[in-house]
């Protein structure tokens, strides 16, 4: 049984469709990537998983729990850890405070403990703990979503777009500790990304999403290789006969 | 030396003056301080403002007022409780504040709740409208003669040193202090209190760690609520109660955006700075001026520092 599975979504802002009928599943210990451009409605199925949103349509099951209609810190209380995108982070509690609002859902003892794991990730965060979270980089911010959504102990982490705004340094900086978490903590990821290379590359499965739907389907390895990933998402392209590309080629989905 | 002598008592006696004027005007600002406070913990948890403030405190006070008679009757048949003088007054204080508590979580699950998303000036009719019915609720159960709290606090005065104060201005000063000092305990080192914090802030990253948001928001409400019926249960002895006292709710709501609206000590800063101007205006400048004065220092506030005394670092992303 897969840990995470949505059946069907449909989403809307207001009278726009955003998720026109989106099924994709998680499996337990996958890092699973949903790759698509901007407005595909990459986020909108992550904020549909953690309940921000409002599913129209279809369910969502998490380890065989119905949890399309329940509140968003229930969602959060079940072990669903939201990374959003933007580096949402509270500006005027200091980095410990942040961190400690990331367990707000637990009252066992390990919560100190699990604190000082955070930092050991991020050591870069453990400088300035005492810090207001508005006055971090941005980089560093990132990495205090994470940690914040790392204190849950969540089952299941949704990463929306952890590299966003950051130096390749860091990107990869990010993408080694997003490995490592996975590995480490065995914390199931569904990693949204435009940077399509790092999603492949972390990945075990892939979705790609165009328009609200999902277009196709594979395993990172084969998404890699395929023609129309390479050419529209990791800007590899062949040259035509005359040294010239052909504008209308049509991507094979279409 | 007698004309010396007769100078020095003068400037002695303008000292007492302004002593005395401060510290009714301090007092007096207290009230709008805590009514100030309620105003911007709504809206800083709710983006809501709530213009029924003046009128939830006016209703905590006759609440107080029926709970005195209520327990005065009841401690009459208590040997010990009955004797102690202000017995009464105390547990319907606390009382007060729990049945206000209850009031305000009411009033944000089945009034303001159902209002989330709609557009900020239906929520303002809403609070607007709210007001007049507390008013006209209020008036009905309670008459609209202006009545006396039967507080300890009441007509008694002391001496110090030439300056007579008077019990219920120290009530109020201390009241306050104590609240304040409650609040800042409670929002800085409770986990709660912090969540709050961090709901005002970043609202969606509340929801992702798993903050009851909701609750957070009840809880918001019935704070302000409890605040404004300590601030009525104060200020009580110095003016009686009627229906309409909650109208200084107006003069508050000046405070609150003199203190930089969305600043907990802003409000209580800009209450007392109100407060303080309107007996020194009353004493020295025409009268009917003390009345408008709350407004003259907002007008002049938004003009030279729009922003108020602590202005809100935050800018909202768009």
């Amino acid at each position: 049984m897969a840990l995470l599975e949505l059946r069907n979504i449909e989403t809307y802002y207001g009278p726009i469709m955003a998720i026109r009928g989106v099924s994709l599943k998680v499996d337990q210990s996958d890092i699973v990537t949903i790759l698509g451009a901007n407005g595909a409605g990459k986020t909108t199925v992550l904020k549909t998983i953690s309940a921000a949103m409002e599913a129209q349509k279809g369910s969502v099951t998490f380890e065989g729990v119905d949890i399309t209609a329940l509140d968003p810190d229930r969602v959060a209380r079940l072990g669903i850890g939201h990374v959003p995108e933007g580096r949402e982070v509270f500006p005027f509690l200091s980095v410990d405070e942040n961190l400690r609002m990331g367990a707000y859902t637990r009252s066992d003892a390990d919560i100190g403990a699990d604190l000082e794991l955070v930092y050991d990730y991020f050591p870069a965060l453990a400088e300035d703990r005492s810090l207001a979270a508005g006055f971090l980089s941005g980089g560093q911010q990132q990495m205090l979503a994470i940690g914040r959504a790392l204190m849950l102990r969540p089952r299941l982490m949704l990463l929306d777009e952890p590299s966003l705004g950051l130096s390749p340094i860091l990107t990869h900086e990010i993408a080694g500790i997003v490995k490592r978490l996975n590995e480490e903590q065995e914390v199931t990821m569904l990693l949204v990304e435009q940077n399509a290379k790092m999603a492949l590359d972390l990945g075990d499965y892939g979705y790609v999403m165009e328009n609200g739907r999902i277009v196709m389907e594979d395993t990172c390895q084969r998404l890699k290789n395929a023609t129309d990933i390479k050419e529209f998402y990791l800007g590899m392209k062949d040259q035509g006969v005359r040294g010239r590309r052909r504008w209308k080629q049509r991507k094979t989905w279409r | 030396m007698p004309r010396v002598f007769a100078c020095r008592t003068r400037r002695a006696h303008t000292i007492l003056e302004t002593l005395q004027l401060l510290i009714i005007g301090i007092s007096q600002g207290c009230v709008y301080g805590l009514i100030a406070l309620g105003f911007v913990l709504i809206y800083k948890a709710t983006e809501m403002v709530n213009f029924a403030q003046g009128d939830m405190m006016m209703l905590g006070a006759f609440i107080a007022f029926s709970l005195i008679e209520a327990f005065d009757w009841l401690f009459a048949f208590v040997p010990v409780l009955g004797a102690l003088p202000g017995a009464s007054f105390a547990f319907a204080f606390l009382g007060t504040l729990l049945v206000m508590a209850a009031f305000g979580v009411v009033l944000e699950r089945g009034v303001l709740r159902p209002m989330i998303g709609e557009p900020p000036f239906a929520v303002l009719m809403l609070t607007i409208g709210l007001g007049f019915v507390l008013r006209a609720v209020a008036g009905a159960i309670w008459g609209n003669q202006p009545r006396a709290l039967d507080s300890p606090f009441a007509g008694g005065t002391f001496d110090l040193g030439g300056l007579i104060i008077g019990y219920e201005n120290v009530a109020i000063v201390v009241g306050t202090a104590l609240l304040c000092g409650a609040l800042y305990l409670f929002f800085r080192f409770t986990r709660i209190g912090i969540a709050m914090q961090a709901a005002s802030q970043n609202q969606l990253a509340a929801f992702y760690v798993g903050i009851p948001v909701k609750r957070v928001f009840a809880l918001v409400w019935a704070i302000s609520a409890a605040i404004a019926a300590a601030a009525g249960i104060l200020v009580a002895p110095v003016n009686l109660i009627d229906p309409l006292m909650g109208f200084i709710g107006i003069k508050a709501f000046a405070a609150a955006i003199v203190g930089g609206f969305g600043s907990l000590p802003g409000a209580i800063v800009g209450g007392l700075l109100i407060g303080i101007a309107e007996p020194f205006v009353a004493l020295h400048l025409p009268p009917g001026l003390s009345e408008v004065s709350a407004f003259v220092i907002l007008l002049a506030m938004l003009v030279v520092r729009p922003q108020g005394i602590f202005p809100s670092l935050q800018q909202k992303k768009v």
